[in-house]
């Protein structure tokens, strides 16, 4: 082979082999996006079926319920506006808590209920996820939430800070 | 006072770093021999300042000064000493002092180790680390101070995050960073090499050490990560693929072709363009994992509450750096020359696709996570791109890459013939086929996957047996004699390459045959997971100096005979009124045992998670014999000699200058 024909196939081949990585990872990315919705999205409507995706907000004060096996819990997450039942099977995280934020991925069933396949809460006092922030954020700008709601969400966002 | 003194400290570190930064580099350009010459002693004064700053740091939190802000925040009297101190890097400020100081300690190395060097090329590459440190310093005093004072003082702190009160938090960060950081100096030499129009096989080992025992500590510092996330999140996951571990894994993939590229341009003088390249790449990846961790934008373990404008200022920094280098890379990359041509079968192209695929596979992460912050950012939508992501793209890629790592050592430099190497290598490859159908069926079951993997760690670890054996009957000498002419840097490779085997090996089969329930217990009760039986002896009440703990007793037999007993707690940190579960295991070679309390439940019973992880272990061998690889390799005498060879001369370079 000659020198050109040479430099020609290496170019030619690392295309080809570039194309093929950048096909593999797109797919890959497209088929494994996990959308984010608050309970507001879910409760009008606006989520898929049958795909996952995650929620986030507070742990509504009062909904947190274990099953008589002792593993499965359901408890609903509120962007203090509208709230979405979850149940979950398995241990919750160390700092899962009423009244603190929370995000969960799992799936909506045909009842409308979301079965969460993964549950995370904060890990720090002073932090929250950055999902359930947004969900309040985005109720309370839709000025779903009453002013009492708000002062909360004022609180929570400091601590945040 | 002594905040004060270290505040006033890193005030003056600023200033000798902007003159470390501004006159040996115009004095290389201007040829002035005295401006080159200040490099050295600003280095060495900007060490004693920052390590003033840290250190007068560390005092305020050994003696519990909660008039310090960041010390209050971050600490408490009850703290046990050992976590008093690693809590400096607990938080943002002290993260970010820690960085600058660990900059400072690569920087006086690079001053004590470079007497080699000629003068101009010294003084660029301790100026480029001036700048660097230029910037972490003006972070530092800008938006992150860390002495700030708290008035008045608060009566205790608020105590250290109580998921980071573990040995891990005291070797991580440390590790961690010294790997991140230590591509500065890869960095620092490349930027001087553009700007010198200078590279050649001299550079190339110059930077080789430096950017091994940078990749050391990084490999030590994401093994130490992960090990710490199994034992201590509870559920037995060595790996998330959460977006800051990402951050510290892109610049590893970058840095392990980086260390690879460095060795084609040192031995036959190619891929120099791609090298410099790639130490931008690396470095440019651990400012933006820095960038990832500091600014708050993701949800981590390891994200601090942050406000926006120091997200800002670190974008800003990223921005001038990355943007700043690869302009003087598109402008001076054309005078560095070509290096040797090469056939498409030689050892050269072996490793320049192993590059291509580590950098497309560092690419593939890097597409996964900044993409969901960079749609965030644009207000089109939360999302979030989880294991499946990664795991799907990672294995495809590296799979071709670990097949090449079995044939590039010992295929020829230019050219290279294919049936000899198939003739080489074509029992380890029929027996690696044979095990990847066979083992998983003895196991228990086949997968794709677990096939897959079986395959590539069987290939790695026979194609090494074959290369040790080849090297080592070539001569005539007898066996120990063959075994000491072996040089260093040639079992270096070897065992890095052995670890990667090991490694593959305990990651395919934890994947495929790692089992775990979730039960719910009383004591006396039984679970059977994998053969073991676990029985649960109740909870009794333990105390820590700053935590009360549940502590569980779990007694494990397999067939009636006693494996371990494991001690589950579950522990509330009084200070936040935090619950901590600490994980209890029994490690061996064949796997470990794992359990972790869960909730207490009515009339006494818990919930716990009971798993079997087997050969777990290996993972973290795999990376341990990585690391022991790159320093055999860091040993190697040529380095040793080439330096006390430069010693007895006279500095070439500063007679032209």
């Amino acid at each position: 082979m000659k020198a050109r024909h040479k430099r020609l196939a290496w170019i030619g081949g690392g295309l080809v082999i570039i194309a093929l990585a950048a096909a593999l990872i797109l797919n890959a990315f497209r088929s494994n996006m996990v959308f984010f919705y608050t309970p507001t999205q879910v409760a009008n409507g606006e989520v898929p079926k049958e795909t996952s995706f995650r929620i986030g907000g507070l742990v509504e004060q009062g909904s947190l319920q274990r099953d008589q096996d002792g593993l499965t819990v359901h408890f609903a997450v509120t962007d203090l506006a509208k709230s979405t039942a979850v149940s979950y099977q398995g241990i919750l995280p160390d700092l899962f808590k009423e009244g603190k934020g929370v995000v969960a991925q799992g799936k909506l069933d045909a009842e409308g209920k979301f079965t969460a396949s993964e549950v995370l809460a904060k890990h720090d006092e002073n932090y929250m996820p950055p999902e359930a922030a947004e969900a309040l954020k985005r109720a309370q700008a839709a000025g779903a939430a009453n002013s009492s709601l708000n002062t909360e969400v004022d609180t929570l966002k400091k601590d945040k800070l | 006072m002594i905040p004060e003194i270290g505040h006033f400290a890193l005030i003056l570190a600023l200033l000798v770093a902007v003159v470390q930064g501004v006159f040996p580099i115009v004095g290389a350009a201007k040829g002035n021999v005295a401006w080159m010459a200040l490099a050295k002693p600003a280095a060495r004064t900007q060490f004693l300042l920052v390590a003033a700053a840290f250190l007068s740091l560390a005092y305020t939190f050994a003696i519990k000064d909660y008039s310090v802000l960041y010390v209050a925040s971050n600490s408490n009297s009850k703290l046990p000493l050992q976590y008093r101190v690693a809590a400096l890097w607990g938080g943002h400020e002290g993260s970010l002092l820690l960085w600058a100081f660990i900059l400072n300690v690569w920087t006086v190395a690079v001053t004590f180790f470079s007497k080699h060097l000629p003068q101009v090329t010294r003084a660029r590459i301790l100026g480029v680390m001036g700048l660097i440190s230029v910037g972490f310093l003006l972070f530092l005093l800008t938006v992150s101070n860390p002495f700030e004072r708290l008035i008045p003082a608060a009566i205790d702190g608020r105590d250290l995050n109580p998921l980071l009160q573990d040995p891990g938090m005291v070797f991580h960060p440390p590790m961690l960073y010294m790997g991140y950081v230590g591509f500065s100096v890869a960095f620092a030499f490349a930027i001087a090499a553009l700007l010198g129009g200078e590279l050649d096989a001299a550079w190339a080992r110059w930077s080789r050490p430096w950017t091994t025992l940078a990749w050391v500590f990084l490999t030590i510092g994401i093994m130490a990560g992960s090990n710490w996330a199994y034992y201590e999140l509870g559920w037995g996951g060595w790996w998330f693929w959460d977006a800051v571990e990402n951050a510290s894994f892109m610049p590893w993939l970058v840095g392990t072709a980086l260390i690879h590229s460095l060795a084609v341009t040192e031995k036959r003088g190619s891929f120099k363009a791609w090298t410099v390249l790639l130490a931008i790449g690396a470095f440019s990846l651990s400012l933006l994992g820095t960038f990832l961790v500091r600014s708050g934008v993701l949800t981590s373990v390891h994200a601090f509450a942050t406000d926006p404008e120091r997200g800002l200022f670190i974008l800003a920094f990223l921005v001038i750096v990355i943007g700043g280098s690869l302009a003087l890379f598109a402008w001076r990359a054309s005078s560095v020359g070509k290096g040797g041509a090469f056939d498409v079968l030689s050892r050269e192209s072996f490793l320049l696709g192993n590059n291509v695929l580590l950098v497309v596979a560092a690419g593939s992460v890097l597409l996964g996570t900044l993409y969901p912050l960079f749609l965030d950012t644009l207000g089109l939508g939360k999302i979030s791109v989880g294991p499946p992501y990664f795991d799907s793209v990672f294995a495809p890629l590296m799979a071709p890459a670990v097949f090449l790592m079995g044939v590039g050592p010992i295929a020829r430099w230019k050219k290279a013939e294919l049936p000899e190497l198939a003739l080489r290598l074509r029992w380890a490859f029929f027996i690696s086929l044979a095990t990847a159908a066979l083992l998983p069926l003895w196991l228990g079951h086949w997968t794709p996957m677990i096939g897959l993997g079986l395959f590539l760690a069987a290939w790695v670890l026979l194609v090494s047996l074959q290369t040790l054996r080849e090297r080592l009957t070539v001569s005539h000498q007898s066996l120990p004699e063959r075994i000491r002419s072996v040089p260093l840097a040639w079992w270096g490779m070897w065992f890095a390459h052995l670890g990667i085997g090991i490694f593959i090996l305990g990651v395919t089969i934890v994947k495929g045959f790692e089992t775990e329930t979730a039960v719910r217990m009383k004591t006396g009760d039984v679970a059977h997971l994998s053969g073991f039986a676990f029985t649960f002896d109740g909870v009794k009440s333990i105390e820590g100096p700053n935590y009360i703990a549940a502590q569980g007793t779990i007694n494990v037999t397999k067939n009636g005979k006693a494996i371990a007993t494991l001690n589950p707690s579950k522990r509330i940190y009084t200070v936040q009124n935090m619950p901590m579960s600490e994980a209890g295991i029994a490690a061996s070679l064949t796997g470990d045992v794992y359990a972790s309390l869960g909730e207490k439940l009515q009339d006494g019973a818990w919930s716990v998670r009971i798993y079997y992880k087997p050969m777990v272990d290996w993972i973290w061998g795999g990376c341990a014999l990585m690391a022991l690889g790159g320093l055999l390799a860091l040993s190697d005498r040529r380095y040793r000699a080439a330096k006390r060879k430069a010693v007895y001369q006279p500095v070439p370079g500063a007679v032209a200058a």
